[in-house]
């Protein structure tokens, strides 16, 4: 490849390019915005290796260009840490090289393929084996097969899967590489539970559809052979106007085994052993050494901003358990799901300055707390805000009111922020006001705090909370009442397969009602129905006809086992 | 005490004793505790002092520069509402045209230092012309209705506050703002109330107070960011106030970040005539980063100094980040917080007398932190052995040298400074500039090593060679007056140098008449030639130009750049050569990088990425570019995600997880 070429080269260079060159590249370029493998589509087998030239050579180009603006900027003036500051910013930048891809689905599909007989023969004990594969020998003869795969993949309507995208023409070879893949994985479960448990449901239905559509597959990929030669162009239009998303269409909700429920999953990955503790150790002990610099920084007049990958909450513990035990300080979790800027304030006004009486504004409120801390000058108050940028504070008005309150002279903020794109919260005007001093905060902990309010898609969705609910409500009700109730659940149970099921008309319900003996007249039904509603049992909307519709807004699982429960009471 | 809760988010906690400490107090104790090394509470005094000392001035330098823009506009707001005080016919028929005097102060796209300035000015006003100022934002004005509920709020809050302490019993005009409906008519008779009651006021007793204040003082109301504003806002305000500008003196300052176009962009024809606008510019930015850097940086009376990187690390920020000169100085405090916190021997970083007396006091641990400085090593090295070794085991021949070396440092310091100032004379008049243009260039290239060996230094003398008389003749006199006014004592030689010099030029200019003449008589000869002795003569003018000695002029000139040259070799050593530079100099501008320009995106990246940067552990290691099966889970899963485009399917990517994941732990196991 030329890239040490483009490297070398520099300033400028004048170079012959013929027509499909410059075609490809455009191609490319558009593909880059839109979706990578589309733009591959459009480019014809044939000029693959020529168009990867292309990319590299630009890259080069661009990291050069890139360079010279970060020289510019004042990275030379850098020493040499090693913290990985100097990483240029094209890499942190562009998210998908072409280059970097192929290797990952070669990877996936390597680890997919090589059975479980060579992990037992020299249990991997180089992982460079893995990376440098695919790199140098295989490219060039491997591309074109590749390249045609994916195309019959695009038109057909087979699940875009990664470790199928190396597969090989030849559809019985296909099947075989499979099944010795799903062979290898029913061998590693065996050897641990704890992490195939939640996934070992999930081969039978993969080979079934591998199975049920890898022939029609075959028949297209012949046609679509014919039809390659046709022009670039209409390929091109072809591909960018196709909407058709490209991930398969399975889903968790297929799995035929039940997912944990919230506690086992909990449960499940306490056990599992956290890897690298020391190293992580080592880190946290470097950053608990900073905390005597954050007090004298903090009482200078800066605030403090954490940032970096991983968990800094037990950081932030930290500090406060060692260093802040003696003062006035106040801990605000950003990420509880309902926090507020009014609830931060109150806790200030109303427990750290005694005050008795509500505000009409944020801003008054704001500026009662600058009046007190003028007056009292003794007065002094730590702010630990853990995720800053959390979907609750980052508004641009919340953001300002912080900002002046991290400007009081009593007033000591220390942040975290993890969001990628969080430093865009803030124009010059609230920066001033913040006077941060950012300190790189790397922990690799998990988020197991800060994702607590979260629901995890792994185990079960709140299916028990809304089935316990369910029952409690219906049993404070009369036996009619939970008639009607069921009445309705069954009725939606049955339409579960119909999509465009709207929901019972009341008319219809009432009409049902009536025939079960449960209700005796429209206002009855209304009237509980006024009950259901004010529990959140069901929901209304209003048809097309302006007919009003009704359902119970819980998935059909949680209503089917509510309704086994039921029986079972009855 | 956890902080985890499912109902709640915030956490109060209190200290159980009541006992409340003096915040100094509180930042020496935790520098205390943690910092073993020698003499922390006088580093952190020496340090508050000397942050102080600078705040002052630069506040001081502040003031300085904003002066002239003050008084312009203290005078025009004068001016405008002269006519009001001379009652009724003239400006009735003046007040006819309906214009409300405004001031367009354009201040540039710094928008984070105009505080000061409006802080500055509004202070001015409210001594000098009117109690009666407010402040808006646009943040604060959505609509008109704000707008007026704010102006309102201002001015009656300020009028209250001065009556309270004349007299109390007057309660009409403290009716709070509430309940007063917000309009213009109200304004006017809160105004004409407000009026009366000074009138009654002065003729009872004289207020010394607002004496300055005019009878019918005007009202400011100063638009901070005028941008901003939305412009039905602007537009309603000023088409009702210019209705009553003949009850009510109003006058209107438009704070400007780009340009005074923006005021006919965003008003219509129409309202802008209503406007009678005088435009204000500001001193821009760059020069007043130069000024403070002047007075600041290149000054002996700081003993604390920036090293070259960090000083290029803070002048690019301001360049290409945010043109803000508290950022600037923001980041210049946290240079000498980082120092005094980092730095042991800091201690000595102070004003040259009181150094000397800590040399005295220092203890063994600290003449040890000496020896161990690479700069010490080398003097030491250079020093014959009986030296060598008094200085590496007496403490007390070390600090009579220390002291020595001091008010070594010293001297250079304030010989530095003239010598560069002389330099930028020269270097800042050449064509191409090829030294930079700013003296901060200058600086830094000579902080940076040895500035004559530079090809940049090299072709600036060439250029200074050529220099014509009258330039070479002001410059001179220049050099002559910085010499003159510095503290340094060494340059009488230097300045009797220099006089020498401008003498001896003087003295040329007689001489220069005659040469002319020659000179043109010779050209007079050559006028009558055909092509082939036009050719021959050149041939030979060129001949014996080049072997011609040089004039009288050239000779002199080539004497000054030679004298300028060895004054630079001899002043403008590079900081880090000289002893003990440690003590004063910080420069690691990693940490100042850091902190003030940080890139979590850039820290998340290579987290992710490349975690052996943070984890240090071998197995991590990798060439970069692939999935390493021992990474933490989150990188994996990080570079999946990056394989799937926009839509991701959790059962394709959690198989492709769990097979990576198996892999990871038949590794782990074998």
């Amino acid at each position: 490849m030329s890239q040490p070429e483009g490297k070398v080269s520099g300033a400028l260079e004048v170079k012959f390019v013929p027509d499909e060159a410059v075609l490809s590249h455009i191609a490319d370029d558009a593909g880059i915005k839109v979706r990578k493998d589309k733009a591959q589509l459009a480019v014809s087998v044939k000029r693959f290796a020529k168009k990867l030239e292309n990319i590299s050579d630009d890259e080069a180009q661009e990291i050069l260009a890139e360079e010279n603006y970060v020289a510019a900027l004042g990275t030379c003036a850098q020493d040499p840490v090693g913290n990985g500051s100097g990483v240029s910013g094209g890499e942190v930048y562009s998210f998908q090289t072409p280059k970097c891809s192929s290797k990952m689905a070669e990877l996936a599909s390597e680890l997919a393929q090589t059975p479980g007989q060579s992990v037992a023969a020299d249990h991997f004990k180089c992982p460079e084996k893995t990376a440098k594969t695919p790199q140098s020998s295989k490219r060039s003869g491997s591309n074109k097969v590749q390249q045609r795969s994916k195309k019959k993949e695009f038109l057909s309507t087979t699940p875009y899967r990664l470790r199928k995208r190396l597969a090989a023409p030849d559809s019985c070879l296909e099947s075989e590489s499979e099944y010795s893949a799903s062979c290898s994985e029913e061998d590693d479960e065996e050897d641990q539970k704890e992490v195939s448990t939640v996934l070992s449901g999930q081969k039978t239905p993969a080979k079934a559809t591998a199975a049920a559509t890898s022939p029609p597959r075959n028949a297209l990929a012949k046609k679509i052979k014919e039809e390659k030669m046709s022009s670039l162009v209409e390929e091109y239009f072809e591909a960018h106007s196709s909407s058709k998303v490209l991930t398969s269409n399975r889903t968790l909700q297929k799995l035929q085994t039940r997912r944990l429920n919230q506690k086992t999953l909990h449960d499940l990955l306490k056990k599992a052993p956290l890897a690298y503790a020391a190293e992580m150790k080592k880190l946290s002990q470097q950053h608990e050494s900073l905390f005597s610099k954050w007090m004298l920084q903090l009482h200078l007049g800066f605030n403090i901003i954490l940032y970096g990958l991983g968990s800094k909450r037990d950081l932030l513990e930290k500090f406060r358990t060692s260093v802040l035990q003696d003062s006035a300080h106040l801990v605000v979790n950003g990420y509880f799901p309902s926090i507020t800027v009014r609830s931060i304030l109150n806790s200030i006004t109303e427990e750290v300055l005694d005050h008795i009486g509500s505000f009409r504004s944020p801003l008054g409120q704001l500026e009662f707390i600058h009046k007190r801390f003028k007056e009292d000058a003794s007065l002094e108050l730590y702010v630990l805000i853990h995720n800053l940028d959390s979907q609750m504070l980052r508004g641009e008005r919340s953001q300002q009111i912080l900002a002046q309150l991290s400007s009081l002279p009593g007033v000591y903020l220390i942040a975290s922020i993890d969001h990628i794109n969080a430093p865009l919260m803030w124009d010059q005007a609230k920066l001033r006001l913040y006077n941060w001093l950012w300190y790189e905060t790397t922990t690799f902990n998990p988020y197991v705090e800060e994702t607590s309010y979260e629901n995890s898609l792994l185990g079960q969705q709140s299916g028990s909370l809304a089935l316990s609910s369910l029952t409690h409500v219906l049993r404070s009700l009369t036996l009619n009442a939970r008639g009607i109730f069921r009445l309705l659940a069954r009725y939606q149970l049955e339409n579960k397969d119909n999509t465009s099921y709207p929901g019972l008309s009341f008319q219809d319900f009432y009409q049902q009602c009536r025939e079960a003996f449960l209700v005796n007249s429209d206002l009855t039904l209304r009237a509980q129905l006024t009950e259901f509603r004010d529990h959140k049992l069901i929901r209304t909307k209003r048809g097309a006809d302006g007919v009003e519709y009704l359902f119970i807004p819980v998935d059909d699982s949680t209503l089917t086992d509510f309704l086994e429960k039921e029986d079972e009471d009855v | 005490m956890s902080t985890h809760s499912i109902s709640k988010g915030c956490f109060v906690f209190k200290p159980p004793s009541k006992k409340r400490r003096v915040r100094q107090e509180t930042a020496s104790n935790s520098t205390e505790r943690k910092n073993d090394s020698e003499d922390t509470e006088l580093r952190f005094a020496s340090c508050q002092s000397l942050w102080a000392q600078i705040k002052l001035e630069t506040e001081k330098i502040q003031e300085n520069l904003n002066k002239q823009l003050l008084d312009n506009l203290v005078s025009f707001l004068r001016r405008s509402h002269s006519e009001f005080q001379e009652k009724t016919t003239e400006w009735s028929c003046q007040m006819k045209s309906r214009e409300i005097p405004t001031a367009a102060l354009v201040l540039g796209v710094n928008v984070t230092d105009h505080d000061m300035t409006f802080k500055s000015l509004s202070e001015v006003l409210q001594d000098d012309i009117t109690p009666y100022v407010a402040l808006l934002e646009a943040k604060d004005c959505p609509g008109i209705k704000n707008l007026m509920q704010k102006l309102m709020g201002q001015l009656m809050n300020c009028c209250i506050d001065i009556d309270e302490d004349s007299f109390e019993d007057d309660s009409h005009v403290q009716v709070s703002q509430n309940k007063i409906r917000c309009s213009m008519t109200s304004l006017i008779n809160w105004y004409k109330s407000v009026m009366k009651k000074t009138d009654s006021e002065t003729t009872r007793k004289k207020r010394n107070s607002s004496s300055r204040h005019w009878q019918s003082p005007p009202v400011v109301v100063i638009f901070k960011d005028m941008e901003s504003f939305t412009t039905k806002v602007l537009q309603d305000f000023i088409v009702i106030s210019s209705h009553h500008i003949h009850e009510l003196p109003l006058a209107l300052i438009f704070g400007i970040a780009t340009s005074p176009m923006i005021i006919h962009s965003l008003l219509p024809h129409s309202v802008s005539s209503l406007l009678c606008i005088e435009l204000f510019q500001s001193l821009s930015c760059k020069e007043h980063l130069s000024t403070i850097i002047d007075k600041l940086l290149l000054t002996a009376w700081c003993p604390f100094k920036l090293g070259e990187k960090v000083l290029k690390v803070l002048i690019n920020i301001f360049l290409y980040h945010d043109f803000s000169v508290q950022n600037f100085i923001k980041g210049f405090q946290l240079c000498i917080v980082e120092h005094f916190y980092s730095q042991p021997l800091s201690v000595l970083c102070c004003e040259l007398v009181d150094a000397k007396k800590r040399v005295n006091t220092l203890s063994h641990n600290q003449c040890e932190n000496i020896r161990r400085l690479p700069s010490f090593r080398r003097y030491v090295e250079s020093q014959v052995s009986e030296n060598q070794i008094a200085l590496l085991t007496s403490d007390s021949f070390l600090k009579e040298v220390t002291q020595k070396l001091l008010e070594d440092l010293q001297l250079y310091h304030e010989n530095y400074v003239s010598v560069l100032r002389c330099l930028h004379v020269f270097t800042s008049s050449l064509p191409k500039y090829p030294l930079g243009k700013q003296i901060r260039e200058l600086h830094c290239a000579c902080l940076e090593n040895q500035v004559w060996e530079t090809e940049e230094y090299e072709s600036s003398l060439q250029l200074a060679r050529m220099l014509n008389k009258s330039d070479l003749v002001t410059m001179l006199q220049q050099c002559v007056e910085i010499f003159v006014s510095s503290s340094g004592k060494e340059f009488d030689k230097t300045v009797e140098k220099l006089k020498e010099f401008l003498t001896q030029f003087q003295e040329l200019e007689a001489e220069a008449f005659e040469e002319d003449v020659s000179v043109s008589s010779e050209k007079e000869l050559q006028k009558k030639t055909d092509l082939y002795h036009l050719q021959k003569t050149l041939l030979e003018l060129k001949e014996s130009r080049r072997s011609k000695k040089l004039t009288k002029f050239e000779m002199l000139r080539f004497e000054v750049v030679d004298y300028i040259d060895s004054l630079v070799r001899n002043y403008l050593v590079p900081a880090d050569h000289k002893t003990l530079y440690e003590v004063v100099y910080f420069n690691t501008a990693s940490v100042l990088r850091g902190h003030l320009n940080a890139a979590p995106r850039t820290a998340l990246h290579t987290a992710l990425n490349n975690p052996y940067c943070y984890l240090k552990n071998q197995a991590l290691k990798s060439d970069g570019g692939s999935i390493s099966n021992k990474a933490p889970d989150i990188c994996i899963a990080y570079k999946l995600h990056l394989e799937c485009g926009r839509l991701i399917n959790l059962v394709d990517w959690l198989e492709v997880s769990s097979s990576l994941a198996s892999r990871k732990l038949t590794t782990w196991q074998g």
